[in-house]
């Protein structure tokens, strides 16, 4: 019995008003965990009730405190009938089993019924004693903590990173089960909520002890989604990368440097100098290797000393230019075998990580994808769920030998995906080709040489750009160039990616949200046949979404494309195409060619001017958006850069190593056609392509747009910030319903939502729209749904035209609090100036290395700040309420009049002393599905937030028709959402994600229904302007982490 | 292609105040986005009819959900649902319960009842306010007046505290209360010429003097749990006004208080001929008005017959303003030397609230 929870019923306020007669209501409270209740005392007649109750001791195993929630319901009690329920909480207690999170969960909750929503608030307390060492207790994980951010957390430092872990667990949905046809719809829905709540609990212990058997200690990318399969069950799964963080913020290792931080790093790369070769071989300096001395792991040091005596060796990889060429191929070579078999124990080499530790990413192949169509039947037994195991099993392998094609061993930006329209079923898994550095993948002690001097000869910037497939032996008709950055590898001319630009990567201009959007008819069938019309769209499909991409993008001059995420989901009579990337011109790859349009019948005159001015128009769009992202690479370079002749000698060696490449990547067809790149506007179907090409108008000025994590190009962020989620249903008519048609209220939706966007956002400008997530699905026969969920963040113009500052700025940005980020640092500015002076700029990043350091005073000072913060907040409300306050307290007998004449006073007034405006403000919660918070540092992750709401009326009009209801229940999931986070000490989501938002209606019956499921990870952060202050003022000392709780909820 | 849904949700609550100030007025969703095209948005943003449509909708959507709450505006402090920076709740609560004068002026002193509530069409007709708006503004009367009806303290504290109204604002409202709680007539033509500004700095000077409260709140009172209503005028007070009767009924006091003030003033005063030929009209009118408020008929009627009695007879005679205050002030001061009367208190708690009413009244 490992484990005591224990839970304290405060109060409660805004309750409804149950007794019409009184208008008022008797409510108390069931505490129930696992199998045992228990129940406050009924508080009669208040809106307002002061329970108080005592501790309520749940003894329990620590299996049941991973898989249960805590669940309380509020009730009002009746003397003469059944209580009635006014609404549930339900806390994942979750982030109290492990001991870097929260150490309680107190605050004020939403009370949430899924028939009526919120209806007023209830405070909790909870708290955990665990007993043993849990560790010890294989049935469960407590310790393991999830993260959903895609990279590493930034208070964290990567020592391995183990690989994939994916788990799934099945059940019957209540809503098909027979007790349904005669239960309420909102015990259906409890039934439902608690449920999944359960399985995710489940899911996520099996996949922590997943990660405890590969002796990892975390999660990352955690990714879990519901597959709502009908009457053949519920499906959840998840998928995430294991990996062993380490805490950086470990005072002893930092408090040196916080004392005298230049000293300190200034020595460092000095000592590394008796190596003077590093130095010479330009781009790459040893700076990287040093990071682990740093480390306050022992492992890590040894490993440090091992790769000093390994950058003895680097004179002998000569850079003398061209001669790279000849040695990157047998290094290549080597560095498969390296990496093999470090991965090949691996069942599958995925990463969910899109953002990656610098060095990590050696080569990216491009994207690889997989799907295929499965008719559901019922799960008939749920413990094992083989069925669906194997489906998932079946599309890995393939992604996995796609992978091969391209030379690739490993997967990043690896995500999984479904779409489910009746008995038909969409599994869709992608992933981009990678060829990774096995330093992180193992234990410091295996590590051998040859990735240390392979790097050394990765120029940084362009390496990852660089081709890892054989040039000989392509897996595709790919067009290969001499990089322009280093001039001494090969690289392809466009280069598609599901992950996020590296940040040492060098780009010209600004980047841009590209998407490709396409409808396709489907005719109407059942099961077997449905299936295999839908298996047979698929492909076209897919080649129509590249081909619109690779269109776009060439007329937006770029030649990269990062975050792609293609998105195909089935309705009863059409199938959708939905991909999102974010276009960047990469210095290293070739200007993309422009794009040509040939007519097929030339003698026609009129027809040729039409041609001709349709050519124009592309060329002056191209010309336009080039001005627009400020793409003006250097000319000179045209002319080196000319393909290479003579690939075919060079890469004889290299022939053993080539892969088997009769597997056909879905690639291929993307890269059909390549340097002159040729529009045939032959039917009418290309000319609706061209013109739809010409269509998508470009943001307003002042906005910018991207769905990665951080906008190419742009920097300097300012402090606001404002998340969002905006939903679009439209119902066509059945008039039209042709491709064309289609695809144009498909393409008018998308725009008009998107222009509804920067209307709405218009005062944050100059802003950028981030991590803009579009997903489609199709409701009904003849309704597309649109749910769009991004971030505006706005940042300053006057410092964003300093393109020079670019590198040092965006490193220090994303990575100030990753010490080996911090030393990558150096060597991209190397690359980009004289290899001379490696350190002036490491200057620069002493200042970041000094106010890192002072994250452990900050953590501490984090409680006094925060609630300082929320003082700040308060306007003259708060003090004209004091002051009331104040002139009231004079007399006792004001007060009774005041208790039935204002809800709020009342539950204060018993306790005069403090006034009821004290702990009036409600603490500000952030929410963003970046990973970061511009302005801020995170100092703190405090667990995964993981909810699942459904929300049903039967009074659908009332309520304000389909968008009322939809509007309050998106404002109520995310006032949860920020209410559990509050609770748990925290101030802000991170890497937030609506994974579902399933709506449906029934107007003719004034009902609708709608299931959201949302999660990211709860963090407490601090402005970084109040972390100088706070360093500054306070010598740096040992803190306890655990501080931070509370003061953050009142 | 119809739109069936079209929402946005942020984790911030986005406010646009010139689309929330179209709310208020009570324009349609239609007309609003109608008078938002005119004002040239389009033009500036380069957004099309269809974006402002949608924009619009989401804002009326926005405040209805927020309307609930700022019914009791210390709600929309503790709400979870919206997340609202505190500069910004303060200035939606403090637009909902804005009102416009030519409305205010309609239904102040009125009885705030279902019966009112019906001539709004009506009101709203003669003042081109919306109906919508005559709907919010009177609902914002009626909801403050219920709330403080009952309360004790400070109108002005207790209507701060439960509406977080800012100073300026709940001033108004307490005179709004004031006025309708003790009806006094406003709507007569002759009192056409008054603003609410006028009546509202009468009734704060009531209020502050003539009211339960302001007994209470005298240093001097033993009792500091008394009484200390400020919505009601202090009944016992009205009924000692009665003794004020002797200044005009005893002909020699009368004749006595007249030379006193008239040899005060010789010269210094325009219209001294005037003042010195209406002396005794104009006091029996002030200290008459005094002796009826015993009746609340003529309560009600006080401003009807301050202007009756006094005004409108210093504006026949063209009486200027600063005439009017000195004589008003020796008036006053004079009945301090007439030995044979002796509620002098009374007089004074009277005379120096009806002085600055009356300057206050006193003009075009």
């Amino acid at each position: 019995m490992p484990g005591k929870l224990k839970v304290k019923i405060v109060a409660g306020r805004h309750l409804p008003v149950m007794d019409r007669a009184s208008d008022l209501t008797d409510a108390f409270v069931e505490v129930k965990f696992g199998n045992t209740t228990f129940k406050t005392d009924v508080y009669l007649k208040s809106l307002n009730p002061q329970w108080n109750s005592e501790w309520f001791k749940f003894e329990v195993d620590d299996e049941d405190l991973q898989d249960e929630p805590l669940q309380i319901t509020v009730l009002d009690h009746d003397t003469y009938s059944a209580n009635d329920a006014i609404g549930k909480v339900y806390i994942d207690i979750d982030p109290l089993l492990y001991s870097e999170a929260a150490t309680v969960i107190s605050g004020w909750f939403p009370i949430y019924d899924t028939i009526h929503g919120i209806r007023g608030e209830i405070n909790v307390v909870v708290k955990v004693d665990l007993f043993n060492d849990l560790n010890r207790f294989r049935q469960s994980s407590c310790g393991v903590k999830f993260f959903c951010t895609t990279s590493i957390p930034k208070c964290y430092r990567a020592v391995i990173i183990h690989g994939f872990v994916e788990e799934l667990v099945v059940n019957e949905d209540p809503e098909y089960q027979w007790i349904d046809r005669i239960r309420t719809p909102r015990a259906s829905n409890e039934a439902r909520q608690r449920l999944i709540s359960l399985m995710s609990g489940e899911l996520q212990r099996k996949i922590g002890l997943k990660v405890l058997e590969m002796r990892g200690n975390a999660v990352v990318g955690y990714l879990q989604c519901f597959d709502l399969e009908g009457e053949s069950g519920l499906v959840v799964r998840a998928i995430g990368t294991a990996c062993t963080l380490d805490k950086l913020s470990s005072p002893a290792a930092f408090l040196p440097a916080c004392n005298s931080p230049s000293k300190e790093m200034k020595e460092i790369p000095f000592n590394e100098d008796p190596n003077p070769n590093t130095h010479s071989s330009g781009p790459s300096t040893p700076l990287k290797n040093q990071t682990y001395s740093f480390s306050p792991s022992k492992s890590y040091s040894r490993q440090s000393s091992s790769s000093d005596t390994d950058l003895s060796l680097t004179p002998k990889t000569g850079m003398g230019s061209g001669s790279a060429g000849k040695e990157g191929g047998p290094f290549k070579a080597l560095l498969r075998q390296q990496t093999q078999s470090a991965l090949e124990q691996r069942e599958f080499p995925f990463f969910t990580l899109t953002a990656f530790p610098p060095g990590f990413l050696v080569h990216v192949g491009g994207v690889v994808s997989a799907r295929s169509v499965k008719l559901l039947d019922r799960i008939h037994n749920p413990d094992e769920p083989e069925t669906r195991d194997a489906w998932w099993a079946e599309i890995r392998q393939e992604i996995k030998s796609h992978a091969k094609a391209l030379g690739c061993h490993a997967v990043v930006g690896y995500s999984e995906s479904t779409s489910i329209c009746e008995e038909v079923c969409i599994l869709s898994a992608s992933g981009t080709a990678a060829v990774l550095n096995p330093r992180f993948l193992q234990d410091g002690t295996v590590e051998g040489c040859l990735e240390q001097r392979l790097e050394e000869n990765l120029p940084a910037g362009c390496g990852f750009c660089h081709i890892p497939y054989d040039e000989l032996n392509m897996p595709f008709p790919a067009h290969l160039t001499y990089c322009y950055n280093c001039r001494k590898q090969k690289v392809p001319d466009v280069l598609f990616t599901t992950i996020d630009l590296p940040m040492d990567a060098a780009v010209i201009g600004k980047g841009c949200l590209i998407q490709a959007r396409l409808c396709r008819l489907k005719k109407k069938a059942q099961a077997e046949a449905n299936a295999t019309a839908i298996s047979n769209l698929l492909p076209f499909m897919e080649y129509e979404v590249h081909t619109q991409l690779m269109n776009k993008l060439k007329l937006k001059g770029m030649n990269a494309l990062f975050g792609l995420r293609i998105q195909i989901s089935v309705g009863e009579n059409m199938l959708m195409g939905l991909a999102s990337a974010t276009g960047v011109y990469l210095a290293a790859l070739p200007t993309p060619g422009g794009i040509q349009i040939a007519g097929k019948t030339p003698n026609d005159g009129s027809y040729e001017q039409h041609i001709s001015h349709m050519q124009k128009k592309i060329n002056d769009t191209i010309a336009k958006n080039k001005e627009l992202y400020e793409i003006n690479p250097p000319i000179c370079e045209e002319i080196i850069g000319s393909p290479i002749p003579e690939p075919r000698q060079r890469s004889r060696l290299l022939r053993s190593q080539s892969e088997s490449s009769d597997e056909v990547t879905e690639l291929d067809l993307s890269h059909g056609k390549k340097d002159a790149f040729v529009l045939e506007i032959d039917d009418t179907d290309a000319m609706e392509d061209v013109h739809s090409l010409l269509t998508d108008v470009p943001p307003p000025s002042g906005f910018y747009s991207c769905n990665t994590e951080i906008m190419p190009g742009i920097n300097n962020w300012t402090s606001e910030i404002q998340m969002f989620t905006s939903v679009r249903v439209i119902r066509l008519s059945s008039l039209n319903l042709t491709n064309q048609a289609l695809n144009k209220n498909f393409n008018d939706l998308c725009e008009n939502l998107l222009k509804s966007l920067y209307f709405k956002l218009r005062s944050m400008i100059p802003c950028c729209l981030c991590h803009v997530n579009f997903t489609v699905s199709l409701p009904e026969d003849e309704l597309i749904q649109v749910t769009v969920t991004a971030v505006a963040i706005t940042f300053d113009k006057n410092q964003a035209l300093q393109t020079t500052k670019t590198h040092a700025e965006k490193s220090l940005q994303r990575a100030s609090t990753d010490n080996e980020e911090l030393l990558q640092f150096p060597l991209e500015l190397c690359s980009d100036s004289l290899p001379s002076h490696p350190f002036p700029p490491a200057k620069e990043h002493l200042e970041s290395a000094s106010s890192n350091s002072g994250i452990p005073a900050a953590q501490r000072a984090t409680s006094v700040d925060y609630s300082s913060f929320a003082d700040r907040c308060s306007s003259w409300i708060e003090l004209i309420k004091l002051k009331a306050q104040t002139i009231r307290r004079g007399s006792i007998k004001t007060t009774v009049t005041v208790e039935k004449a204002s809800p709020v006073g009342e539950g204060n007034f018993r306790n005069r002393s403090s006034p009821p405006c004290a702990n009036s403000t409600v603490g500000v919660v952030k929410m963003t599905p970046l990973s970061f918070i511009p302005g801020a540092k995170i100092t703190k992750y405090l667990g995964i937030i993981n909810m699942f709401f459904i929300r049903e009326t039967t009074s659908l009009r009332e309520e304000g028709g389909v968008s009322g209801f939809l509007h309050a229940f998106i404002a109520e999931v995310f006032a949860m959402v920020r209410a559990h986070v509050a609770a748990l000490g925290g101030n802000a989501v991170v890497s937030y994600i609506m994974k579902q938002c399933v709506f449906m209606e029934n107007p003719n019956k004034n009902q609708a229904q709608c299931l959201i499921n949302v999660s990211g990870d709860a963090v407490v952060f601090v402005r970084e302007s109040e972390l100088e202050v706070v360093s500054t003022q306070q010598p740096a000392a040992t803190c306890q982490p655990s501080c931070t709780g509370g003061e953050v909820t009142t | 292609m119809t739109s069936e849904l079209d929402i946005f949700v942020g984790n911030t609550t986005l406010i646009d105040e010139d689309v929330y100030r179209l709310w208020l007025d009570g324009y349609s969703v239609s007309d609003a986005v109608a008078l938002r095209v005119r004002s040239g948005i389009l033009e500036q943003t380069g957004a099309t009819a269809a974006v402002l449509q949608s924009d619009t909708m989401d804002h009326y959507r926005t405040f209805q959900m927020l309307e609930r709450l700022l019914h009791a505006p210390p709600k929309l402090l503790h709400q979870l649902i919206f997340q609202i920076p505190p500069s910004r709740q303060a200035l939606l609560i403090e637009r909902y319960y804005a009102f416009d004068e030519a409305f205010v002026r309609e239904v102040l002193g009125k009885k705030l009842s279902k019966g009112t509530k019906k001539d709004l069409d009506d009101i709203s007709t003669k003042t081109g306010i919306t109906l919508k708006s005559c709907r919010r503004q009177f609902d914002n009367f009626k909801r403050v007046f219920k709330v403080v009806e009952e309360m004790r303290g400070s109108l002005v504290d207790n209507i701060q505290q439960h509406f977080l109204l800012s100073d300026r604002l709940a001033r108004d409202y307490a005179a709004i209360v004031f006025f309708a709680n003790n009806r006094f007539e406003t709507g007569k033509k002759k009192l056409q010429y008054l603003s609410f500004g006028d009546f509202a700095f009468c009734a704060e000077l009531m209020i502050q003097n003539w009211t339960l409260g302001a007994v209470g709140e005298a240093p001097t009172d033993p009792d500091p749990q008394a009484d200390d209503m400020d919505m009601d005028l202090d009944k016992e007070f009205l009924q000692d006004l009665k003794e004020l009767k002797v200044l005009v009924a005893d002909k020699d006091l009368l004749d006595l208080h007249k030379s006193l003030v008239c040899t005060a003033l010789r010269g210094k005063l325009g219209v001294f001929s005037e003042m010195e030929a209406n002396f005794k009209n104009l006091s029996r009118g002030l200290v008459n008005v005094a002796a009826k408020l015993t009746h609340n008929k003529d309560v009600r009627d006080l401003f009807v017959d301050l202007v009756e009695k006094f005004v409108e007879p210093c504006r026949s005679d063209h009486w200027p303003l600063n005439d009017v205050r000195l004589f008003l002030n020796q008036y006053a001061a004079s009945v301090h030397s007439l030995d044979g009367f002796r509620h002098q208190a009374l007089w004074d708690r009277y005379m120096g609230t009806l002085r600055g009413c009356l300057l206050r009244l006193c003009h075009d």
